[in-house]
């Protein structure tokens, strides 16, 4: 299959299992742990799917994610945002910087296989 | 107004009463004769320490010296009744004829009022506590860590040996790390009502201390180091949270630059030629007026009689407060949007002189002078950032007519139209 997705996350065993999951599901799974080169990261990598956490060292999510919506060649790529807070602030932000979608944690395994795979069909 | 109710007249007939010399009373009292004559001729509006000793020396109650104290206590009145229905008529009456349940009733208002503020405080430090933030972060993702691993155990059939053992332990790191996390909550939760002791706002800790030194500093005047500042902070046991130090810190500091624009001896001498009269003031000291507006407020209350201030930055927020008895000042929030204050702030560079009247029972008419002054300049990145000053000085005597009806703030106002109005009144009725 070799449909790829990358994740931005700094969690180790959070990282972890999400590769697994993901894994086993049939998906590349490329990793990235920190906010200051994440573009850059999608940019070498441009992954299917981007999974991305609001919480990163050196940058917030957010800005990571209005950087991608900002570069044509990236504005496409569907995002999934993951936040540790469900305030409707944070959603509200994550919807207006461009998230495909948006899943507060701590998210089931099934949640984010499902979700995944919707964001490439669409 | 019945000549009766002023306060210099009742001092003078409580002296002649008690058969003492005015030399006598103002040598007991601590002033010169010639000011003590000034106060009881109505020319000099007094309040707190003065007013305590003339009471004290004349044998009598301050509060029947002071109708502006009256006037006070039926305003908190006024203000407890208000929103409850039946409650509020005749505040006058009721202090009058029962002065110590009026004073107990207003005393549980302002407790009333402390605690809501408390309330208040609370809540904002839960929402915008960033340890607390921070804690709660780190614990959530541990949680979704240990949720989504544990899953994989329990869901993935035939799972290999070595990604067991590595989920094991992963299961195992983060259910330490979580048990550490919540104890630290735990922990934090448990000592958090400790570290603000009794919890007011940092501005109500600093008004407080202010008021408790007359708004005066005789040691950060002439030649004084900037180290008296910390000196000055170290013996303010009012002042207990760390944020009411940093905020009088601000104060101290601007009254130290203050203090030596204008010296205390230049000042008073210009004073004491012109009187109390700003734009004479400021030619002759050769100062801008929001610098003189602040010296005139932090001088000696036996010297320059008494002298109100209020300034607010730019959105408006009162971040200095030295009410008089003719004219208040909310304790939160915003003030009535009509004072001259705000004029100013929209036009800095046009003062503002006016004659005020705060509407309410034995409303008195009180002169404000406003002007706007610039904290930082502006530069292409950034605008300038406004202060605006009020000064308040007693006026009785002056028409009523000219005076500009204004109030306190719109939730104890009784103006019954004003366009100005930005939520209802409590008070029913009016006056």
């Amino acid at each position: 299959m070799g449909r790829q997705v990358l994740l931005i996350e700094d969690e180790p065993n959070i990282i972890e299992a999400i590769r697994f999951i993901l894994s086993r599901d049939g998906w590349d799974v490329k990793t990235h742990s920190n906010g200051v080169d994440a573009v850059d990261a999608v940019r070498a990598r441009m992954p299917d799917v981007i999974i991305l956490d609001v919480m990163l060292p050196g940058k917030s999510g957010f800005d990571i994610l209005t950087e991608i919506r900002g570069d044509a060649a990236l504005a496409q790529m569907p995002v999934l945002m993951l936040t540790a807070r469900g305030q409707t602030k944070d959603r509200e932000m994550a919807e207006r910087a461009g998230a495909s979608h948006y899943m507060t944690k701590p998210f089931s395994n099934a949640e984010i296989l499902e979700t995944v795979r919707q964001l490439v069909v669409t | 107004m019945a000549e009766s109710s002023i306060i210099g007249t009742r001092i003078r007939e409580r002296r002649i009463q008690q058969g003492i010399r005015q030399s006598e009373l103002a040598k007991q009292v601590g002033i010169s004769p010639s000011y003590l004559n000034l106060i009881e001729h109505n020319r000099r509006r007094i309040g707190g320490k003065i007013l305590n000793r003339l009471a004290e020396v004349l044998e009598v109650e301050p509060s029947l010296l002071s109708e502006g104290a009256e006037a006070e206590l039926i305003a908190t009145l006024n203000e407890a009744a208000a929103g409850r229905s039946g409650a509020g008529e005749r505040a006058e009456e009721f202090a009058g004829r029962f002065p110590g349940w009026a004073q107990l009733l207003a005393g549980l208002h302002h407790q009333n009022a402390t605690l809501e503020q408390s309330v208040r405080t609370l809540t904002d430090r839960l929402t915008h506590d960033p340890h607390l933030a921070a804690s709660l972060h780190d614990v959530i993702s541990t949680v979704t860590s240990i949720r989504s691993t544990a899953s994989i155990l329990v869901e993935t059939k035939e799972l290999e040996p070595e990604w067991q053992g590595r989920f094991h332990r992963n299961i195992n790191e983060d259910s330490t790390r979580l048990a550490e996390g919540a104890e630290a909550l735990v922990r934090y939760l448990e000592a958090a009502p400790d570290t603000g002791a009794e919890i007011k706002s940092p501005q109500d800790e600093l008004h407080a201390f202010l008021s408790e030194k007359g708004f005066h500093f005789p040691a950060l005047e002439g030649e004084a180091s900037d180290a008296m500042v910390e000196v000055v902070l170290q013996s303010a046991d009012s002042l207990q949270s760390e944020a009411a130090r940093q905020i009088a810190r601000d104060v101290l500091y601007q009254y130290r630059r203050d203090a030596e624009a204008l010296p205390l001896r230049d000042v008073l001498e210009a004073v004491g030629r012109h009187g109390v009269a700003p734009e004479r003031l400021s030619e002759a000291l050769k100062t801008d007026l929001a610098t003189l507006f602040r010296r005139l407020a932090m001088l000696p209350e036996a010297e320059v009689g008494l002298v109100g201030l209020a300034i607010c930055d730019g959105s408006g927020t009162l971040i200095f407060r030295k009410p008089l008895p003719e004219f208040s000042m909310p304790p939160v929030g915003s003030a009535c949007t009509l004072w001259p204050l705000y004029q100013v702030l929209a036009q800095p560079q046009t003062p503002v002189r006016a004659l005020v009247r705060q509407v309410g029972r034995d409303a008195q008419v009180a002169s404000a002078l406003a002007v706007s002054e610039e904290v930082r300049a502006a530069s292409f990145s950034q605008p300038a950032l406004m202060r605006a000053h009020m000064l308040i000085l007693p006026a009785a005597g002056a028409a009523q007519d000219d005076a500009r009806d204004v109030g306190v703030t719109c939730r104890i106002c009784p103006l019954a139209t004003c366009a100005a109005r930005r939520e209802p009144s409590i008070i029913e009725g009016g006056f």
